[in-house]
């Protein structure tokens, strides 16, 4: 009897473990790191959705890099937990299905491209045949230049070779540091495929990049890192979300402005009225506009106003940089 | 990824940076102007008209000159190869990407040791050999245990690669081929003072040699290994061992014992602990 019962109840949490959902690609809670004097890292917590493309952002020396080591294991945090795939970080057997192309790239300049892309294919203990390695370095531009060495590449060059490292073990999460730092424009345009190619196939990706038109282009969700901190985190829509809409009225009468601040905030400057939609579900411009003109309002020209993640971002790193001025915390 | 996979696989692409760096080249290089020169050397004494007791003793003498300067070359070699294949690599980023694989690091550094120890100590014994060979070829002398002295040979070089290793994950890569040479040097001049203060019948100078060759066995190694290169007879020849003749740098009055190659493997195991020790809780 007890060994059916048992049975069963093994079935069941196989059952249950089975219906749960599958572990975020990457998960950190309270990263800390300290260089000697100097705090690298203070409370980070981000996560990594399967299949879902995040950005990080952040000026020079925010610790981006430091978040994406302790988040691969290749630093030790002093405190917080990191888990990759489901796995703590801390174990290497946690890296198995992940691809990771560092900010300060080298390879072997004594092996070729794809002995290269061979040991890493094997380390990986993916068991990737020959033909895929072929593909893999195709996809980043590098096919015909397999058998050259390494050291007679030139950076950009040893950045795709990079970037077919991190993409041959067949990851289900690849970590991208500043993938474009040595890339022309064309290069910058395949990562942005290779990117767009990886979500596809349900790849999540965490991305470093300086260029945040492409991080814009292609991210689901950001996070904005500033000095060790987490300054923003959301989807692009939540971190743009907050639209605006410019209006040129004239015969503007004071029912006419209260409708207006009805709305939201109101910057007027002449004739010109800048209103922010807090929560606009899509009816709030036509709406106003109708009932400005019942108001006798004579309405020449409505123009939405686009955020740009850029002035996003540097409005972020601005607020941020106010804050601590006004008090130091 | 089998951790014996992951060793087999670091183990072999160790193999073949060195095959592949000039380091190769420049020692078969050294090898080969050694042999030749020694050939000679070796040629023009067998001319000499010395008795058979004579002949054997400057056979040795010259013989444990020439092998000590193969583990020279090879401490230089093992020790410029492993201070970058370590640290080297760490700062520039060769290392990163593969530590980024799902290996353990001990696993990783135990690859690289055991490649380099493969290079080293295959060196040391293709060149003792061949050295050895030279010399009955041409004064028609053969050392009483060349297997046991080139095992030794080989020993003393992983000794030294060991320390290197450990030193690499410390220091910078240069300063680390730099410190472990001159620590090598360091001791077998212990060594040697130690050998003269006990011919002099001074202990405190004597002690010098006991304690260095503990603390680094590379010198307590070689004095083995000299051991069996040279005739049983040559000490006799000196004048005995009593008479002065361990001072000479050359010869070496006593076999190695059994216990101080239990503590050279235990030194070994206990440094390279050590090493991976410091290189796992390194930050990359
Ligand atoms: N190995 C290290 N030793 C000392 N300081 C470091 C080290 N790595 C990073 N830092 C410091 O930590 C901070 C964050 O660095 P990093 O993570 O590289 O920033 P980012 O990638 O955002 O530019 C910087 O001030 C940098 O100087
Ligand atoms: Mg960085």
């Amino acid at each position: 009897m007890s060994t059916v019962d048992s049975g069963a109840g093994v079935q069941d949490a196989a059952d249950l473990v089975a219906g749960l959902p599958p572990a975020p690609a990457a998960w950190c809670t309270g990263l800390r790191k300290r260089y000697r004097k100097h705090l690298a890292v203070e409370d980070v917590s981000l996560q990594v959705g399967r299949g879902e493309i995040v950005g990080l952002l952040g000026p020079n020396g925010a610790g981006k890099t430091t978040v994406i080591k302790m988040l691969l294991g290749l630093v030790r945090p002093d405190a917080g937990e990191a888990m990759l795939l489901g796995q703590r970080s801390a174990d290497p057997a946690a890296r198995a299905r992940v691809g990771y192309l560092p900010e300060l790239f080298r390879y072997q300049p004594w092996l070729t491209a794809a002995e290269v892309l061979a040991l890493h294919a094997r380390l990986s203990g993916a068991g990737v045949p020959a033909a895929e390695q072929r593909d893999c370095l195709a996809l980043v531009g590098l096919s015909g230049r397999g058998d050259d060495r390494v050291g007679g590449f030139s950076k950009g060059m040893q950045q795709r070779l990079g970037l077919a490292v991190a993409l041959v073990g067949r990851p289900e999460f690849v970590v991208l540091d500043e993938p474009t730092s040595a890339l022309d424009p064309l290069g910058r345009a395949d990562v942005r495929d290779i990117v767009l190619e990886l979500r596809s196939r349900g790849v999540a990706v965490l991305l470093n990049s300086h260029l945040i038109g492409e991080v814009e282009r292609v991210c689901d969700r950001v996070v904005v890192l500033d000095r060790g901190r987490v300054a923003a985190a959301g989807t692009l829509a939540e971190l743009l979300g907050q639209r605006e809409v410019r209006l040129h009225l004239t015969d503007l009468s004071p029912a006419a402005q209260q409708r207006l601040a009805a709305l939201g905030r109101v910057d007027r400057e002449g004739e010109w009225s800048t209103v922010a939609l807090t929560d606009d579900d899509g009816t709030a411009v036509p709406d106003l506009v109708r009932d400005l003109v019942d108001l006798g309002v004579r309405v020449h020209a409505v123009e939405p106003v686009r955020i740009s993640l850029e002035e996003r971002l540097l409005g972020i790193l601005r607020d941020g940089a106010a804050s601590r001025a006004a008090g130091p915390s | 990824m089998t951790t014996a996979r992951t060793v087999l696989t670091i183990a072999a692409l160790t193999l073949r940076e060195a095959s592949r760096r000039r380091v190769l080249f420049a020692l078969v290089a050294l090898t080969a102007g050694l042999l030749a020169l020694s050939s000679w050397g070796f040629s023009r004494l067998a001319a000499e008209s010395l008795t058979s007791g004579e002949a054997r003793l400057t056979a040795s003498i010259l013989l444990n000159l020439v092998m000590f300067g193969y583990s020279l070359v090879a401490a230089l070699g093992t020790a410029f190869l492993a201070g970058p294949t370590l640290s080297g690599e760490t700062e520039s980023g060769i290392a990163l990407s593969m530590l980024a694989r799902p290996i353990r690091r001990s696993a990783f550094l135990l690859g690289k040791w055991l490649g380099l120890v493969a290079f080293g100590s295959g060196f040391v014994v293709l060149a003792g050999l061949a050295q050895v060979l030279v010399v009955r070829v041409t004064v028609d002398y053969w050392p009483p245990a060349p297997a046991t002295a080139l095992g030794l040979l080989a020993a003393q070089t992983i000794v030294l690669l060991t320390l290197t290793v450990l030193l690499a994950t410390v220091i910078s890569p240069m300063a680390s081929g730099v410190v472990a040479v001159g620590l090598f040097c360091t001791t077998w001049v212990a060594g040697v003072v130690g050998a003269i203060g006990e011919a002099l019948g001074n202990d405190a100078v004597g002690r010098v040699g006991s304690v260095s060759r503990v603390l680094l066995p590379t010198d307590g190694l070689w004095r083995g290994a000299m051991n069996a290169f040279q005739d049983p007879s040559a000490i006799v020849q000196f004048g005995g061992a009593e008479q002065g003749a361990g001072a000479f740098p050359f010869l070496s009055t006593a076999p190695l014992t059994l216990t101080y190659l239990g503590w050279a493997v235990l030194w070994v195991a206990m440094v390279w602990a050590l090493a991976a020790m410091s290189f796992v809780r390194r930050d990359l």
